[in-house]
């Protein structure tokens, strides 16, 4: 693990321009899927909102770094995002269900408008974004960002608060009832979330030249934070980095080769994701980890043939009768 | 108004609560003694669970006071309530069906009364586990419990939040007649170690074996208060119950 991230440390000074922005991407991915599960895994209150507030971050980084220093912007935007986010949870965290799924989905695009007003308004369409910051840099804050987020939810996770996100998740009534100030764990929670968003849509913004409003809110942030979190496993730390690996892969694939072909992969994925692996990857990589079995592994790749009642073979299974259910194949 | 050193633990003093037109608690008064366990009892829908939402902040009076050991808890969220020693459990069985048997029951040890931090709160998860019946199921998943035993687990959480007051919302109910008498017997277990009880119960035996007051409710107010004897007896309940032509016969 440690030698790991050594290796992550020191990539910048054998890697070319291009290896290094693909890594850029990633970590960024890594930070945001872990924000996004951190609350919306725990309490499956599923937001769409993460758009908005990595364009809030952008904005934020926009006006800021012409006044402040870029780290000093930085976290400006991070405290943006929070008392964003925590302004929009104040109104919002009573709904439940879709209809939050909906109003977060609806939020991005309300910030989209409302800013695009309001810059109409100062005759400014888009904003210049004039730094030096390098992309070593860009790659190392991004390292630490990503980084960050997952120790950080993973520490939360074995303290009181995620228990009490945990307990809302599972019935919010009972954990009212049990002593837990849901409404104050939702909106820190949902804040702190948003803040990590906002941070990165800062750091990437550094790399733009120029931003306006719809390249800042962008819904596909959102669509894919969520895929990639869902495909990892939103019940663990490292779930979410473990799907937005191969989602950030994969879309830098199809983009270069089949660029107007990506959504379909990215809707197959979800598909698959529901009906195949509700939980995501991780109880997969979690159960082969624990039953690790040598002379098994040995058979199976002797024979050529997966045991009878395997992990996959049932998996597979479970997953077709799910779709035989739904569309009477 | 009950005070520090009056064997009054709640109070209840004309309680309203309107949905639109229908009054679902219309100006209901009544007190329940500290250490006893009290009965309220009354028809389907004469507002039992209305009342047992309005005292533990699920839902919000329109009216009246809600004094708890002299203190006023009228329109307090229900977290806070809980940390005021008032715990529930719920008329349809909750239990955190993805969450451990031992977490379900470390939840209420970790934001009740009395909070503890995660490890000490898992140690003491299981000795309320051992107390209610459940020793050794405390690393199964709550859903994968009998409809018993998730009772005894909701039970568990409840006493978990350290509560001077608990409030069984029909927490006997369903249970076969084996059942019933452990039932019976560990809420009499609870109720010895100085815990107050308030339990909405439909189950006349254990009313009669448990309750030392009755308070009856129809259509929202209250018709009846007193021994179980006195109020099983007494025509207005009957009435009630029965409706006036099987009451006269």
């Amino acid at each position: 693990m440690a030698l790991g991230t050594i290796v992550l440390v020191l990539l910048p000074l054998f890697a070319s321009n291009y290896v290094l922005s693909l890594f850029i991407l990633l970590y960024a991915y890594v930070a945001l899927a872990t924000a996004w599960a951190f609350f919306s895994g725990a309490t499956r209150y599923i937001s769409l909102a993460t758009a908005a507030f990595f364009g809030v971050g952008i904005y934020a980084l926009a006006i800021a770094h012409v006044y402040l220093s870029i780290p000093l912007s930085l976290l400006a935007a991070a405290v943006v995002g929070f008392l964003v986010a925590a302004v929009v949870g104040l109104s919002t965290l009573r709904l439940r269900g879709v209809y939050f799924v909906v109003f977060t989905f609806g939020l991005t695009e309300l910030v989209h408008q409302v800013i695009n007003w309001a810059e109409i308004k100062n005759r400014t369409v888009t904003r210049y974004i004039f730094t030096d910051v390098s992309n070593v840099s860009i790659y190392q804050t991004l390292l630490a960002a990503a980084l960050l987020s997952i120790v950080g939810s993973w520490y939360v996770s074995r303290t009181r608060l995620g228990f009490a996100l945990r307990a809302i998740g599972e019935d919010e009534t009972v954990a009212r009832h049990t002593g837990v100030n849901t409404t104050m764990v939702k909106i820190l929670c949902f804040a702190a979330s948003a803040s990590v968003m906002a941070f990165v849509g800062a750091v990437l913004a550094l790399r733009y030249s120029y931003i306006d409003a719809s390249i800042a809110f962008n819904n596909t942030w959102s669509f894919q934070v969520l895929i990639a979190a869902l495909l990892g496993g939103a019940g663990r730390a490292w779930g979410p980095a473990v799907g937005a690996i191969p989602l950030v892969l994969l879309s830098e694939y199809f983009s270069g080769t089949f660029p107007r072909h990506f959504p379909i992969a990215l809707g197959l994925c979800f598909v698959v994701i529901v009906y195949f692996l509700p939980g995501g990857i991780t109880p997969l990589i979690l159960r082969a980890y624990h039953s690790f079995d040598a002379s098994r592994m040995l058979r199976v790749l002797r024979t050529g043939r997966l045991p009878e009642g395997s992990e996959l073979a049932g998996r597979f299974r479970a997953g077709v009768a799910r779709l035989n259910g739904r569309w009477k194949i | 108004m009950a005070g520090p050193g009056d064997n009054i633990v709640l109070s209840v003093r004309d309680l309203r609560k309107a949905f639109g037109g229908l009054v679902a608690v219309r100006d209901l008064s009544f007190d329940v003694h500290s250490g006893g366990i009290t009965g309220l009892i009354g028809p389907n829908g004469s507002g039992k669970t209305t009342v047992l939402n309005l005292i533990t902040g699920e839902l919000r009076p329109d009216n009246g006071a809600i004094l708890f050991r002299g203190e006023d808890i009228f329109g307090w969220p229900a977290f806070r309530i809980c940390r005021a020693r008032i715990a529930r459990t719920f008329q349809l069985v909750r239990v955190l069906p993805h969450m451990t048997v031992r977490e379900n029951v470390m939840l209420g040890r970790m934001f009740g009364s009395e909070p503890r931090e995660p490890t000490r709160a898992a140690r003491e998860a299981v000795t309320l586990l051992e107390r209610v019946g459940l020793a050794g199921r405390d690393m199964l998943q709550g859903g994968q419990l009998t409809y018993i035993d998730q009772k005894r687990l909701e039970l568990a959480r409840a006493l978990a939040c350290r509560p001077q007051l608990l409030l069984l919302d029909e927490w006997l109910a369903g249970l076969n007649p084996t059942e019933l008498q452990t039932g019976i017997e560990l809420i009499r277990v609870i109720r010895r170690e100085g815990i107050t009880i308030v339990m909405i119960e439909h189950v006349m035996e254990a009313i009669r074996a448990l309750c030392d007051r009755v308070v009856v409710m129809n259509a929202g107010e209250r018709i009846a208060v007193g021994t179980p004897d006195a109020v099983l007896s007494d025509a207005a309940v009957m009435r009630a119950y029965l409706g006036a032509d099987d009451a006269a016969a």
